[in-house]
């Protein structure tokens, strides 16, 4: 039993770390606003785009976070449909990293407008036919879905009342949809013609694959943050439930890319080849992406491993590691890994090199930061409703 | 046949009633433009198209390059990967990459055809476009309103046939002198060739034609029966750029 004055000493401790966190994020925010700004002025020539690859470092946050975004499903699934009780108390963690993390994917593609003060354009001009047109739709959608689930939830908890009946189908809705919103961002680079490295009908099961890992691994280390920090502890049985997810996503995840690599290079088709050349060994000399691919492949694998033994999962130690590696394998996998490639060599067979610039970089970190800090807000509130709801049924018994 | 002739004759009579009653929809670029629009005499085409013959083009002309760059206000960007292009010459085997083989002719390997939007009957850019600032009109041609990009750069993403440029900064100081007559691009939005709309509205062929002294490069309407463009069509083969994509480019190839 620790005293009540090491309690209050240890809840200063926090409070401080507390602040020092949201300081530094908004300082963050402010040196990608700035840089933001100098972007508006300039135009994306600050950035290392360029007319071979016409997206980056951006688009490639994008497609990561939409896919962290859809993780919540794996909370959702077990709980309310297999009535899986130990994830309940982490679901609302799950939704207010959805919302977070939609937040994130919205915000990287505007600042990748080339014109955001049109942006409503695609609302005043609305074209079904592009897939882009739906990202719109579904994102937009599913922030509002998770917004409402969470905040109905959460109030609900706050009173010490059962939620309303009527959030259910609502929370049975945002299963569908979060599926919905991968596939679509998936079909925006899985229709193009001519663009060999995107233009696979496995694109899509791919996406969800990643996210079910990458997702679930960013939960698990928030919920040990949270219980380094805060007087929430998730418990073990939801993060081992979690690793074991996480394990059988990546092993798809893996096992998809594999299925590619064999296409490709089996069928010997050039086109077909040379992305994952490129990717892996280089192509005539570029080499930008092959460090990060083998780091990918090598923290993947290891990750794997850590995850399928069951001593190394049960040790959280050794579990950290592998979230950590999980999260950072994907994020290149599913971001750099997975945009850049596609453009190289273009249609006319230019090998162009992109290399994000600092401004592009400081922006980038920006939008981060900023869903850090919306995040960082919601798992306050939830941390103090659960705090209050937990001493108020201590003074119940 | 019969059918065919007779559909598309009332397809054409609608499309010139249409017409009669708003001379310029759609097509508006300038209050410039629309003057000359609304002046137009010239005949309107059923499905324009470009034929170029690569042999007869010679190494290190670059006529038509600079007579489309110049009336159009094209930015020259001399930096590698910033450069934007309405037209370009390119290596055999980059503007098809599928049709090279090692014992060709050496001469073959040599040519350099000239590339540009290959105004396809089913443009993947179109179709991924989320506000149509890029739009097929009814004669083929692929248009770019400036004022609707948002610049998104998914069109450059559809694009198999790498026709379209960004303008990743302001495009204006790159312009040695500017055209009046066609309005510059601001930063942020895609632009790419427009086969001299403009042009074609006021009765004169497209600029890079106009350019050609090699006459390396035809231009007309495919569904004119008896256009110079038909009938060299009709008796050679021609070829075009990644067919298998199903775009349905419109230039054509021989030589």
């Amino acid at each position: 039993m620790k005293s009540e004055q090491d309690m209050t000493g240890h809840m200063d401790k926090n409070k401080i770390t507390g602040r020092i966190w949201l300081c530094f994020l908004i300082a963050v925010i402010a040196i990608g606003v700035f840089f933001y700004l100098r972007q508006l002025s300039m135009g994306l020539s600050i950035t290392g785009m360029n007319q071979n690859i016409t997206w980056g470092l951006y688009i490639s946050q994008f497609t990561f976070l939409v896919g962290i975004a859809a993780s919540a499903v794996m909370l959702i699934l077990p709980y309310y449909l297999h009535n899986y009780k130990v994830f309940g108390r982490i679901t609302l963690l799950g939704e207010f990293l959805a919302v977070s993390a939609v937040i994130m994917s919205v915000t990287f593609v505007l600042v990748d407008l080339g014109q955001p003060g049109r942006a409503f354009n695609m609302i005043l001009h609305p074209s079904p036919k592009s897939i882009l047109f739906w990202d719109m739709v579904v994102l937009s959608g599913y922030l509002l879905i998770n917004l409402v689930i969470g905040w109905v939830v959460i109030e609900s908890e706050r009173q010490g009342v059962a939620s309303p009946a009527w959030v259910k189908p609502l929370i049975y809705l945002s299963i569908p949809w979060a599926i919905s919103i991968h596939t679509v961002t998936a079909f925006i680079y899985a229709g193009l013609p001519g663009r060999t490295f995107w233009l696979t009908a496995v694109m899509a099961p791919r996406f969800l694959a990643s996210a079910f890992a990458s997702g679930p691994a960013l939960l698990v280390l928030l919920c040990l943050i949270l219980r380094r920090f805060t007087s929430f502890d998730a418990g073990k049985e939801p993060l081992q439930t979690l690793a074991k997810i996480i394990a059988y996503a990546l092993a798809t995840s893996i096992f998809f890319v594999l299925v590619e690599i064999f296409t490709a290079f089996y069928s010997g088709i050039p086109s077909h080849k040379e992305h994952f050349q490129y990717l892996f060994t280089g192509l005539e000399g570029h080499t930008t992406l092959v460090p990060w691919m083998w780091a990918s492949t090598v923290l993947a694998f290891a990750a794997l491993i850590l995850l399928i033994i069951p001593a190394a999962r049960k040790n959280e130690k050794w579990l950290t590691a592998a979230c950590i590696a999980v999260f950072i394998s994907l994020w290149i996998e599913k971001g750099l890994g997975l945009v850049i490639p596609g453009f190289i060599p273009s249609p006319i067979g230019r090998i162009g090199t992109y290399i994000p610039t600092g401004p592009e970089i400081a922006i980038t970190l920006g939008v981060w930061a900023a869903g850090f800090l919306v995040l960082t807000l919601f798992y306050r509130l939830f941390v103090s409703v659960r705090a209050q709801s937990s001493s108020a049924v201590q003074r119940t018994e | 046949m019969v059918d065919i002739n007779r559909r598309l004759l009332l397809k054409a009579a609608g499309i010139s009633a249409f017409g009669t009653i708003f001379p310029s929809v759609g097509y508006l670029i300038s209050a410039h433009a629309q003057e000359v629009i609304s002046k137009n005499t010239a005949p309107s085409a059923k499905r324009w198209a470009m034929l170029m013959d690569i042999s007869k083009c010679p190494a290190g002309c670059r006529d038509c390059i600079d007579a489309c760059h110049g009336i159009h206000n094209v930015p020259l960007i001399n930096e590698p990967g910033q450069e934007i292009r309405w037209i370009q010459k390119v290596p055999f085997s980059n503007a098809f990459p599928s049709q090279e083989n090692p014992y060709s002719d050496i001469s073959l390997k040599k040519r350099e055809p000239v590339i540009m939007c290959n105004h396809c009957s089913n443009p993947p850019c179109v179709r991924v476009c989320p506000t149509q600032a890029t739009f097929k009109r009814k004669d083929g041609i692929v248009m770019m309103d400036y004022h609707r990009c948002i610049g998104c750069r998914f069109c450059i993403a559809a694009c198999p046939y790498g026709a379209r440029s960004m303008n990743f900064r302001n495009p204006r100081p790159y312009i040695g002198s500017i055209n009046p007559d066609f309005p510059t691009r601001t930063k942020g939005v895609v632009e790419k060739c427009n086969f001299c709309e403009e042009r074609l509205a006021v009765g004169l062929p497209p600029a890079c034609v106009a350019a050609c002294r090699h006459k390396a490069l035809i231009f007309g309407d495919l569904l004119a029966g008896e256009s110079e463009i038909r009938t060299i069509l009709r008796n050679n083969n021609a070829f075009r750029r990644r067919p298998e994509l199903g775009t349905e480019p419109h230039v054509f190839y021989t030589g």
